[in-house]
């Protein structure tokens, strides 16, 4: 009898545990007079997120749907918590197709082998992976977005911040260094805003070698500002936890793809944040009104400030009072196509708060060992560098720990 | 700003105590004969919903002492099924593990969601209470001054709680009677000890401490929800090895805890070490910081390998471990 309890209770906590974790990866949407048009989603943590990077592209989606006069909880299929396991990434395109998806999204780096090869499979169904470098020219493509840019927007309110300060160094909580081109580029584009408004600015980078772990984000935020006596700590990682520290330690920060003024009140400036539903609407707009024609109509995609893909978070009380104007300047010449951060030409700001200008010289782009890597007056370096394969850090930064 | 080689003291201790609270907890549970594996999702428990309690209340006492009961009911659970049922010991841990950190997942998300959103502590009295605070004359010592006197209140419970524990082990009565049940239940109970009751009590508070070491996590060094990152990350499954580190010894686990603290804060701060010490340590640099982030598992291993090798007799491993008591076999 004890025996039949014991397995009982114990079958019983074993299925609440199983529902605890059901709980948030449950579809969406099962409606009964669903439109046509059903969108597909791949999602590697959860829809019930509320903050990060699948709360980031679900808020995308949906937002895009209304836009396009999809109901989201109608027309949107999702399966959630899905790892980057080839086998788990297939499962779930099946279980969509099965749901009668026409376009399916997959979210993270991992998923693009599956996705590749399921593309064969399900021509009718278009496949679109973020931050992927594979596609086909009939029903697979990527798309990701100039996050440089909205780093360089942001370099700009830390640049004003350490020259209001008088404090030279900057730090830079990253996940991962020169390994990956995304965040290495990040990491330039953001020393290049900072150095455009502080020429002596110096970038000390930190880089924690995992994409999300607090109690690293704490700690390396922590050196930063005690060791290296930085006065900014921008961040490229999954918590805000680098921002609570600049918080508790009376410096400022930036963030990332959140505004986290409301973690971090007295310390934030501005983050670097991603409009995803820009991609999204106008991926579905396309493959609704012409699904042969996805992959000449949208293609490879991979825009900026110009799109309104990335941009900066509004700027917090906390920024200087000439960042605003420094930031629309710049930001104006990106959109415009003027101008790009990775080019052979350097923009300075200069003048107080009402009359800040900016001004272009021409200077080469050289690594920190000494390289050029495009020549004064150059234009920029290729998308795929950006996107692939930049593995070098600019003048004025240096990774404090190898 | 601190310099380097007190935030490297510092950091010892403010980021490897949930580790002491972890051990001391599962070295009570152990010492009574009992596996207890579930040390992750115990902490875990305590920590969300001591949180809460805390967040709502705006006081620390009420949070610690909701994550105690919190995580003490947890304990009560694992010997309702253990001690009572005679369910196995590690399948009972290792759900109560799954249990717990979804739980915690579960409650996070829930909230999150909702209309106030997670609740976050900055500027409350709660927040305030659990910073640090200077113990005066003491925290004004050179160098030691500052990284050991100035800490949050529930770094001090927690090693009062070791020695407290160590003390109870060795000079009491009842503490006599827990070693006895560990090392051989049928004896005791033939000497008149309730076996089911010692187990029972002492599952429970050990379980419920290891909740406030959950709790001082939430509070010091996590504090908003990530749908991607549990607070306590994986800190229960080293305190079930620094267990056999301590020999069994609440005394050991101060200790054990440092050690692992050292090496786990300098696998963070090498760098900083070489950038402020260029001629001494400069060397460290060289180093890839890969080697460092293994150093702390690596030093585990090599500690349970030699205490694995070092003569039964000298262990502190309570004899009936891990096997459940049946009255009837006596």
């Amino acid at each position: 009898m004890k025996k039949l309890i014991s397995l009982l209770v114990s079958a019983a906590l074993a299925v609440t545990s199983v529902f605890a974790l059901a709980g948030c990866s449950g579809t969406k949407g099962s409606g009964n007079e669903a439109s046509n048009f059903k969108v597909g989603a791949i999602y590697i943590n959860s829809q019930n997120d509320t903050a990060g990077y699948t709360y980031a592209h679900h808020h995308g989606i949906t937002e895009a749907m209304k836009q396009v006069g999809l109901d989201p909880s109608k027309d949107l299929y999702i399966v959630d918590n899905v790892p980057e396991d080839d086998e788990k990434v297939k499962q779930a395109i099946d279980q969509l197709a099965g749901n009668g998806c026409n376009i399916i999204f997959g979210i993270s780096f991992g998923y693009l082998n599956a996705m590749d090869e399921k593309a064969k499979e399900y021509p009718d169904i278009i496949f679109s992976h973020a931050t992927g470098y594979l596609s086909n020219d009939k029903n697979f493509n990527n798309y990701f977005g100039r996050i440089y840019q909205a780093r360089y927007l942001a370099g700009i309110a830390a640049g004003y911040k350490s020259l209001a300060l008088g404090n030279n160094n900057i730090g830079y909580v990253s996940a991962w260094g020169t390994e990956y081109a995304e965040t290495c580029s990040g990491i330039n584009a953001f020393a290049m805003g900072c150095m455009a408004v502080n020429p002596d600015a110096k970038v000390n980078v930190y880089e924690i070698y995992t994409w999300g772990d607090q109690e690293k984000e704490r700690q390396a935020a922590e050196l930063l500002i005690d060791t290296y006596g930085c006065c900014v700590i921008a961040q490229h990682c999954d918590s805000a936890q680098p921002q609570i520290v600049a918080n508790e330690k009376n410096v400022f920060g930036c963030g990332y793809n959140s505004d986290m003024t409301k973690e971090a009140p007295n310390a934030h400036l501005a983050a670097p944040v991603w409009n995803w539903d820009a991609y999204y609407a106008t991926a579905m707009k396309a493959a609704m009104a012409n699904p042969s024609t996805f992959m000449t109509e949208v293609g490879n995609y991979y825009e900026g400030l110009n799109a309104g893909l990335v941009d900066v978070s509004a700027l917090s009380s906390n920024c200087e009072p000439e960042t605003k104007e420094a930031i629309d300047l710049a930001k104006k010449m990106m959109i415009n196509g003027e101008w790009d951060v990775f080019s052979g030409v350097k923009l300075s700001f200069s003048g107080a708060a009402g009359s800040v200008a900016v001004a272009k010289t021409d200077a080469p782009l050289v690594t920190n060992e000494g390289a050029e890597i495009v020549a004064a007056g150059g234009a920029s370096v290729d998308d795929s560098v950006i996107q692939g394969t930049m593995n070098y850090y600019v003048e004025g930064v240096t990774q404090v720990n190898k | 700003m601190l310099d380097v080689f007190t935030l490297f003291l510092f950091n010892i201790i403010v980021y490897n105590i949930p580790l002491l609270y972890g051990t001391t907890g599962e070295i009570m549970i152990e010492k009574s004969g009992s596996l207890n594996l579930g040390v992750e999702g115990t902490m875990a428990i305590g920590a969300v919903v001591g949180y809460l309690a805390g967040a709502k209340t705006d006081s620390l006492l009420v949070a610690v002492l909701v994550s105690f009961i919190a995580s003490g009911l947890v304990g009560m659970l694992f010997s309702f099924l253990t001690v009572t049922l005679q369910a196995n010991q590690n399948v009972t841990g290792l759900t109560i593990t799954t249990f717990g950190v979804a739980f915690y997942y579960f409650i996070g998300n829930a909230l999150s969601n909702s209309a106030g959103g997670w609740p976050s502590l900055n500027g409350t009295r709660l927040d305030a209470q659990s910073q640090s605070l200077e113990i005066p004359l003491l925290s004004k010592i050179p160098f030691f001054g500052k990284a050991i006197f100035s800490h949050g209140i529930l770094v001090y419970l927690g090693i009062v709680i070791a020695v407290l524990m160590w003390f109870y082990f060795k000079k009491t009565v009842p503490g006599l009677k827990l070693r006895a049940i560990g090392e051989n239940p049928a004896a005791a109970d033939s000497l008149g000890v309730n076996v089911a009751l010692y187990k029972y009590t002492h599952i429970i508070i050990g379980s419920g401490i290891m909740g406030i070491g959950g709790l001082y996590m939430g509070l010091n060094m996590g504090g908003t929800f990530e749908g991607s990152n549990c607070w306590i990350n994986g800190y229960g499954w080293i305190s079930i090895a620094l267990v056999i580190f301590a020999n069994w010894s609440p005394a050991k686990a101060l200790l054990g805890t440092l050690v692992f603290g050292f090496f786990n804060t300098l696998r963070v701060q090498n760098a900083a070490l070489a950038y402020a010490f260029p001629n001494a340590l400069g060397w460290l640099l060289k180093i890839p910081s890969h080697f460092f982030s293994a150093l702390p598992f690596i030093i585990t291993l090599i500690v349970l390998i030699i205490s694995s090798l070092s003569s039964k007799s000298r262990s502190g491993e309570p004899q009936a471990i891990g096997r459940n008591y049946y009255r009837e076999d006596r």
